[in-house]
């Protein structure tokens, strides 16, 4: 069975607030955004029998498939929580997108909450086993680790690396409902001391409490409902780079060049016909590996290609258009789906001159786990 | 002086050789016996061949610098008297990786990838860790 292009459409979204939210469940968040997805979409909650979740972090707890879809009072055919990471969400499309193909279901929801903020972020800080006696603690060090390996090798500099956050932030603050509306200057940003080098901390995603849904369907089904903007998913694809930081053999390439050769293949696209891409920025490292990754430039050039504005609104790859992780919603990547539904739809708050097509990419880990998704249609 | 005590290292399980060595001034590593796999952290099975056949291996202490980061805020009590300070990955002669501590010069930016590496054994009240210098 193959994938046909286009086959499966994004029909709905929805989303909770970003930010603080304190005294809200998980639950409740992911109910929220579940219901304007269906809303959004035009369809009866009965029409779904797929639930497909990614549980949150800050009390992670078994069977949450099972615990939403009860919430939901959904019973449905097929149920799962969905353990990668921040790839998770491209992993539940995928998944999804084939169940559907094959028949297995019709309409599958998916969808996620988390509350780090007003809740705990106990995870990001841990120690991991005996290597907290050297003083490796928390997420961003790992990624440090990286982006210094990158500037050693490739000659990346803190200037090229402060274009993601320089883009980012003049995203968010357009966008009314991103958590963090302050843009700031590349000469703002290299004012700032370090947090961990060669890191400051506007190198560094948000931690965010929030929930958001999408809904999936066949793009027949799509039409037969009447859904109003439903968006094709043109390709999508995976990749595990497995191994731990600190015993990964190359530390400046990930598995998003399997991931995202599988996708453009699908596609039947290449990144010269890609008008905006929403890349997973955790860390203001990730997108200029992914861009490489992804074939946007060649390995070591993605610091000159983000550099000088490209990857603003108005540049030649408009990245992030609503803020991303380092300013509208630090949500492990459902929000980079739906606003490159947004984009594509034509409805977005900061409109991008072309959005034909989208390229979205999901990591997780510690650039551990990847997922990419094409969507729109030519 | 009032000070926090580092996190620290399990006292039983599979890494403990690693930490008795290092009260040695050794640095372990682990080899598999079946395919001859050097590898760290210590694991039951090789990840290479997969046979529960590892043995333990001294080190001669010589390493190279794949990369590191500089704290500048704690993210622990213990580490708050400690900022800035290094933290590496490293690659051994013999092959392994490992995190490690990187010392011994006043500028911690001044470091270069690939550059050699010595182990050097520093007494933290009971425990004994290996950190690293400019070879």
């Amino acid at each position: 069975m193959e994938y046909r292009r286009g086959g499966v459409v994004i029909a709905g979204i929805g989303v909770t607030d970003f930010g603080a939210l304190p005294g809200r469940s998980t639950i409740s968040m992911t109910v929220e955004a579940a219901r304007k997805a269906l809303a959004d979409a035009g369809i009866e909650k009965r029409a779904v029998d797929a639930v497909l979740v990614k549980p949150p972090t800050s009390a992670p707890r078994l069977m949450t498939g099972q615990t939403v879809a009860e919430a939901l009072g959904l019973q449905p055919a097929l149920g799962m929580s969905w353990d990668q990471g921040g790839a998770a969400v491209i992993g539940m499309i995928s998944y999804a997108a084939l169940a559907i193909e094959a028949g297995m279901c019709r309409t599958a929801l998916i969808c996620f909450a988390d509350n780090p903020k007003t809740g705990s972020a106990h995870v990001y800080s841990n120690a991991a086993n005996d290597d907290g006696v050297f003083g490796w603690i928390g997420v961003p060090a790992a990624y440090a680790m990286i982006a210094r390996r990158h500037m050693q090798e490739f000659g990346t500099t803190e200037r090229q690396m402060g274009a993601i956050p320089v883009a980012a932030r003049r995203h968010g603050a357009a966008n009314p409902a991103a958590q963090l509306r302050k843009p700031i200057t590349i000469e703002d940003y290299l004012a700032l001391p370090h947090l961990v080098s060669p890191f400051r901390r506007d190198d560094c995603a948000l931690v965010s409490d929030g929930g958001a849904a999408i809904v999936l369907m066949r793009a027949e089904d799509a039409r037969q409902h009447g859904v109003r903007s439903p968006i094709p998913i043109m390709g999508f694809g995976l990749g595990q780079s497995s191994w731990d930081v600190r015993l990964r053999p190359e530390l400046t390439s990930t598995m998003a060049n399997r991931a995202g050769s599988m996708a453009f293949g699908m596609a039947g696209l290449t990144p010269s016909e890609i008008d905006i891409a929403q890349l997973y920025d955790c860390f203001s490292i990730v997108p200029i590996m992914t861009l490489e990754d992804y074939g946007f430039c060649k390995k070591g050039q993605g610091g000159h290609f983000v550099a000088d504005g490209a990857v603003e609104i108005d540049g030649v790859l408009p990245l992030n258009t609503a803020g991303g992780l380092l300013s509208e919603t630090g949500m492990p990547g459902m929000q980079l789906v739906i606003e490159g539904v947004r984009q594509l739809r034509g409805e977005a708050v900061l409109q991008a001159g072309r959005a034909g097509t989208c390229i979205v990419s999901s990591q997780g880990g510690i650039m551990h786990t990847h997922g990419t998704l094409i969507m729109g249609a030519r | 002086m009032a000070e926090t005590l580092l996190p620290q290292p399990a006292e039983t399980g599979l890494q403990a050789p690693f930490w008795a060595a290092a009260r040695d001034g050794v640095l372990a590593f682990q080899r598999c016996a079946n395919c001859g796999h050097a590898f760290l952290p210590a694991r039951e099975e090789c990840p290479e061949c997969l046979l529960p056949e590892v043995t333990w291996e001294s080190a001669s202490g010589d390493a190279k610098l794949i990369s590191w980061v500089v704290y500048h805020r704690a993210f622990h009590p213990a580490f708050a008297d400690r900022i800035p300070y290094a933290v590496a990955v490293v690659e051994l002669k013999e092959g392994p990786r490992l995190i490690s501590n990187l010392t011994g010069i006043d500028d911690l930016e001044a470091f270069r990838a690939d550059q050699d590496l010595r182990v050097r054994f520093d007494t933290e009240g009971s425990l004994v860790v290996p950190r690293f210098v400019p070879a």
